[in-house]
């Protein structure tokens, strides 16, 4: 079995917290135990960065350093908290001085920064530890028919870690494809929902959610899947308030991508928190199901 | 080092420190001190930084992420300040990754925001400077966010149709127990606290 340090971050403590139980759900199934960090700190989303870079480092180096106590690689679930721990622990591997620094203040708290514990997003230990030939093997209930926009958003892809593909990503399609549902393409599937702009400027954040929106019901997507907790209150909770600013009627539902595989898995929806989004998810999945003839043979 | 040089030479006489030491491009390329310098020099004003950012192309920046860059080198410094630009920036890294000459203008955007912050010269009418300063205050305070500290920074600069539409939103979230009702807060807050005041004294009395 493999085990990571767990750092669910604010966001899935309550307004995500589907995400949380979905996660631990799917997980279970998978051979994965995620060991939740204790008395993690928030990470800072993009705030702290914002005032001063090395507080925003310091307290991500808090949360490193408690799962090197534990000897564990880190597994965040949002992209944006998935985003500051990994480029901290690179920080302060490349700057030793920074890291002087910031275990000076560590201290404090009984903890040093060592660097040894990777970061990984959720999705990337469910694409490539785990891997989609295991998670295709734990499919009980292919979700045939079901017509599904992946949206990667940016922080699992950007900025680049090293050389990979930050222009045409796939393995959110694939990871689709194996839950036995159809990955829809769409031309934003790589661009921002805005963020925290939904706070500091509402108005362009709406029109990029509305922009979005649009793609991925142009291209006939039943449900949007994510991997971050802000795209999908952004996406979802503010989708009312796109109709009412520019005249649209978009009722697509947003599911985190732990659902959708927790769903093929055969997993209640009840315990991967289906039934708290405000778009109702289940609708778009019965449909596909009933209009899709099963498969002869199979 | 030899430290027992019998007769050193005479001093030169100092010089007087020249009005601007630092100009402002040269003080804009170091304010990535943590993590970089950031070569904004090389840049070649092709305008792909612009083009890419949904916020930029959607017309809501007054100065686009290249004209930033222009205005910073030619020294255009109140009207950099004054830009919504990086305030509006969403941090999508877009820009960073599509530029041609590994310019990271997204951390320029962040090295900008910390800037205006320092100098207190930013533009007031903006949202997001104070929502920034709520954010980090609440996180000093209890180690967690908590939504319902957040909205106060913002909700009173909207419009009542916008109000009320957060307000309907919140009450369905709240519904569908989404909403925290307290607020969390780390197990070991105390010394939470006193290494955040190895890194920033806070100016507190104790």
């Amino acid at each position: 079995m493999k085990t990571y340090a767990y750092f669910p971050g604010c966001s899935l403590e309550k307004m995500a917290r589907s995400y949380h139980t979905s996660a631990l759900e799917t997980c279970r199934v998978l051979g994965v135990e995620l060991r939740e960090l204790e008395d993690w700190n928030c990470c800072g989303a993009t705030a702290y960065f914002h005032v001063d870079e090395l507080l925003a480092y310091t307290l991500c180096a808090r949360n490193l350093a408690m799962a090197e106590q534990q000897k564990l690689p880190v597994v965040a679930p949002c992209s944006g908290c998935y985003k500051n721990l990994y480029f901290t622990r690179d920080h302060l591997n490349h700057d030793a001085d920074l890291a002087e620094h910031i275990n000076e203040a560590l201290a404090e708290d009984n903890l040093k920064f060592r660097g040894d514990s990777p970061v990984h997003h959720l999705i990337e230990v469910f694409v490539k530890d785990v891997g989609l030939p295991a998670l295709k093997a734990k499919v009980t209930h292919p979700l045939k028919g079901l017509r599904v926009a992946p949206y990667y958003g940016c922080q699992i892809l950007r900025p680049r870690k090293d050389k990979e593909d930050v222009e045409q990503p796939r393995f959110f399609e694939d990871l689709v494809a194996a839950c036995g549902a159809e990955p829809v393409h769409y031309p934003l599937r790589l661009t921002c929902c805005g963020g925290a702009l939904i706070i500091t400027n509402r108005e362009a954040a709406l029109s990029l959610v509305r922009n979005l929106l649009q793609s991925a019901v142009q291209a006939k997507a039943a449900v949007i899947v994510t991997a971050c907790p802000l795209c999908q209150v952004n996406l979802e909770c503010y989708q009312k308030q796109v109709n009412k600013e520019f005249g649209t009627e978009f009722h697509v539902p947003v599911m985190y991508f732990t659902q959708l595989v927790g769903l093929a898995m055969g997993i209640p929806p009840k315990r991967l928190g289906i039934g708290s989004e405000l778009v109702a998810v289940m609708p778009a999945i019965k449909e596909a199901r009933e209009t899709e003839p099963s498969p002869a043979g199979t | 080092m030899n430290t027992a040089s019998p007769e050193p030479a005479a001093a030169p006489p100092i010089a007087a420190p020249p009005d601007n030491p630092l100009s402002f491009v040269e003080e804009i390329r170091h304010l990535l001190y943590a993590s970089k310098g950031n070569p904004i020099n090389t840049c070649i004003q092709c305008g792909t930084c612009s083009a890419t950012c949904p916020v930029a192309s959607g017309g809501f920046m007054d100065n686009s992420p290249r004209r930033i860059i222009a205005l910073i080198r030619a020294g255009f410094k109140d009207q950099v300040l004054k830009a919504n630009t990086f305030w509006y920036c969403a941090s999508c890294y877009q820009c960073t990754v599509r530029c041609p000459r590994n310019i990271d203008i997204a951390e320029l955007m962040y090295g900008l925001k910390r800037y205006t912050v320092w100098k207190a010269a930013g533009n007031k009418d903006l949202i997001g400077p104070t929502f920034t300063e709520t954010f980090v205050k609440m996180i000093l305070r209890t180690g967690r966010s908590y939504e319902p500290v957040l909205a106060t920074s913002y909700l009173f600069t909207y419009g009542l149709p916008e109000m009320i539409q957060e307000a309907q939103t919140a009450t369905v979230l709240m519904l569908k127990g989404r909403l925290p009702l307290l607020p969390a807060r780390i197990k070991r807050l105390e010394n939470f606290k006193r290494v955040i005041k190895h890194i920033i004294p806070l100016g507190d009395k104790e």
